[in-house]
């Protein structure tokens, strides 16, 4: 059987009885056998579980009772909990932990009968832009394996790419799933900010945190989202809407369309070949009748500073619960202070540290007012101004990466550049607005993302727009994958 | 005011963070590095802006009382690193 059929392809050939659930299972997890150990997605491979699972989706087809994934193979971040399944946060202080619950979207796509994989490699709490930070693996970009994923969601969004599995799940705090889409070729959707529920996912910025699909195609990706979003009271920020619905996913049009184009994303400091592909991307989305408006964001420029505040902020009191009494290792010290200290200095990862430590000192005694307060001020400031512009136009587009796929290891020895691949794709994190990842083009042979934003709430329409800008751009392509 | 030595030692004490020497030090220069670009920040008038700690505007969420099963006991304390007659062992706090 082949892998490389989408999700929606799937859904359709189970449903035609031309395969079954444990063929879907067996040729995924023969595949992630044979080619994973070149591209270091999975952390954790679930055999007997989506054997298990298979076999129960197969008998709800049987008896007429599929739902929208009922057999299909679906990979999930490792910092999303898995009830028994290990859930390591590709961190030594949870190198053994076992969740005893699900996350909500975990509860979901159970229901709707998908078939869990395994889980996905990551930078260590989802804190990087590269997956490199990983306490365990490293992830390779199908594209070439000598180049990173791009991050932090980096082993969702490699399964997708080198199909590993048809869709997976990850998690943007800053642009974790947009970036991987980008760099990997395929579609990343981060929606509203409260539209999925994040109870079960373990916490890094919980403002900005939100889980999010990575999809071959946009279809696949507004499916796996309208699976696992709608509201849920274990998530006191949930929103009241409902799932997001794709039913009018392909009813949209691009003739008419106002699209905003930021001039700070298009600066000159993108590389070469993604601003030629962007032009190109342009080009063919105004031959297709999107109409541009030119508009200054200013505030994006202060989009990644502002970030490292707020977000080591809220990661430093988040993670504080790592103290290794519950749960995960415990490293003995002095009384009890030494003990927590000494677990979580040996246990968690350097960018973690720097993160926690930034984060401390922003929000200590004397500092609060100069840098947390501020960011959030900042913050109040770049929301305002995208909403000024998005109460004019449907959708604000630009590149999603100011760069292609990197060399692994090409920067982690310079912690700004690594930063400043979320450029583009902070902004939507800090007012909560849905933004997706769609291939462009590419330069060199690699990838370029481009990026749409919406409205808050606007998750349909933007999914509508991105569908039809889908249809309207060059495919994306494969990689050069077995 | 660049941060020294003896406020990164103070932060880490804060964070709950045993780091050696070397660390300290490599974490005061980047500490630094990132407080540097703060100074994009400098000079914009923001006295007008209520701070944003939020991405969505939700106020005062309320749910029905529902009972509901917590975890039981066991499923509760089986990641812990140690446990005894059903209860987490913690690190003594205070000294003999």
């Amino acid at each position: 059987m082949p892998t490389n059929w989408t999700a929606t392809e799937l859904r359709r050939r189970l449903d035609a009885r031309e395969i079954s659930a444990p063929e879907v299972a067996e040729a995924f997890l023969g595949r992630i056998e044979r080619e994973d150990p070149t591209y270091g997605a999975y952390l954790t491979v679930d055999a007997d579980g989506v054997r298990a699972q298979a076999v129960v989706a197969q008998a709800r087809i049987d008896a007429g009772d599929a739902g929208p994934l009922t057999g299909v193979p679906v990979a999930v971040k490792d910092n999303i909990s898995t009830d028994g399944l290990r859930t390591t946060c590709a961190s030594r202080i949870l190198e053994n932990y076992i969740p005893p619950y699900d996350a909500t979207v975990v509860t979901r796509l159970r229901e709707a009968g998908a078939l869990l994989l395994g889980k996905t490699n990551l930078d260590e709490f989802a804190m990087g832009s590269s997956t490199e930070h990983s306490a365990f693996q490293l992830s390779r970009n199908p594209w070439d394996t000598e180049r990173s994923p791009g991050g932090s969601s980096g082993g969702s969004a490699t399964a997708v790419a080198a199909e590993l599995a048809p869709v997976s799940l990850g998690s943007d705090t800053g642009g974790s799933i947009r970036l991987p889409a980008a760099l990997c070729g395929i579609v990343g959707f981060k929606p509203t900010y409260g539209r999925v529920s994040r109870y079960g996912l373990v916490a890094f910025a919980s403002s900005l945190d939100q889980i999010g699909p990575f999809g071959r195609n946009v279809e696949d990706a507004a499916m796996l989202a309208e699976a696992i979003s709608g509201h849920d009271r274990r998530d006191s920020t949930s929103l009241p809407q409902g799932p997001i619905s794709s039913r009018e996913l392909k009813s949209g049009s691009l003739r008419g369309l106002k699209a905003a184009l930021p001039k700070e994303l298009f600066a000159d400091d993108a590389e070469p070949g993604v601003r030629a592909a962007m032009e190109r991307t342009l080009d063919t989305l105004r031959e297709a009748g999107v109409e541009f408006v030119n508009v200054s964001i200013p505030s994006i420029a202060l989009g990644v500073t502002t970030y490292y505040i707020i977000a080591p902020a809220e990661a430093s009191s988040n993670l504080g619960r790592f103290d290794g009494v519950r749960y995960g290792p415990r490293e003995e010290g002095a009384g009890h202070v030494g003990t927590v200290a000494s677990t979580r200095g040996q246990r968690f990862g350097h960018e973690v540290k720097t993160r926690i430590m930034m984060g401390t000192y922003a929000l200590s005694a004397g500092y609060y007012d100069a840098y947390y307060l501020r960011a959030q001020q900042v913050r109040a400031l770049m929301t305002a101004e995208f909403e000024r512009v998005l109460n004019e136009v449907d959708v604000v587009i630009g590149p999603t990466s100011p760069v292609v796929a990197f060399k692994l290891g090409e920067l982690t020895g310079d912690p700004m550049a690594m930063k400043l691949l979320d450029y583009c794709t902070i902004p939507a994190n800090m007012g909560g607005f849905p933004a997706i990842s769609i291939p462009a083009g590419q330069s060199d042979g690699l990838p370029v993302g481009l990026q749409a934003m919406g409205p808050v709430n606007g998750d349909e329409r933007l999914l509508q727009i991105a569908y039809a800008m889908e249809q309207a751009l060059p495919a994306g392509g494969r990689p050069p994958i077995a | 005011m660049p941060i020294s030595y003896d406020e990164v030692q103070h932060v880490a004490r804060l964070a709950r963070l045993e780091l050696s020497e070397t660390e300290l030090r490599v974490f005061q220069q980047e500490l630094n590095a990132l407080l540097g670009h703060f100074q994009d920040l400098d000079g914009l008038d923001m006295a007008h802006l209520a701070p944003r700690p939020h991405a969505v505007n939700l106020h005062n969420v309320w749910a029905e009382d529902e009972a509901l099963m917590g975890l039981d006991r066991e499923r509760a304390l089986r990641n812990a690193p140690r446990s005894r007659a059903g209860l987490f062992v913690v690190p003594a706090i205070l000294e003999d």
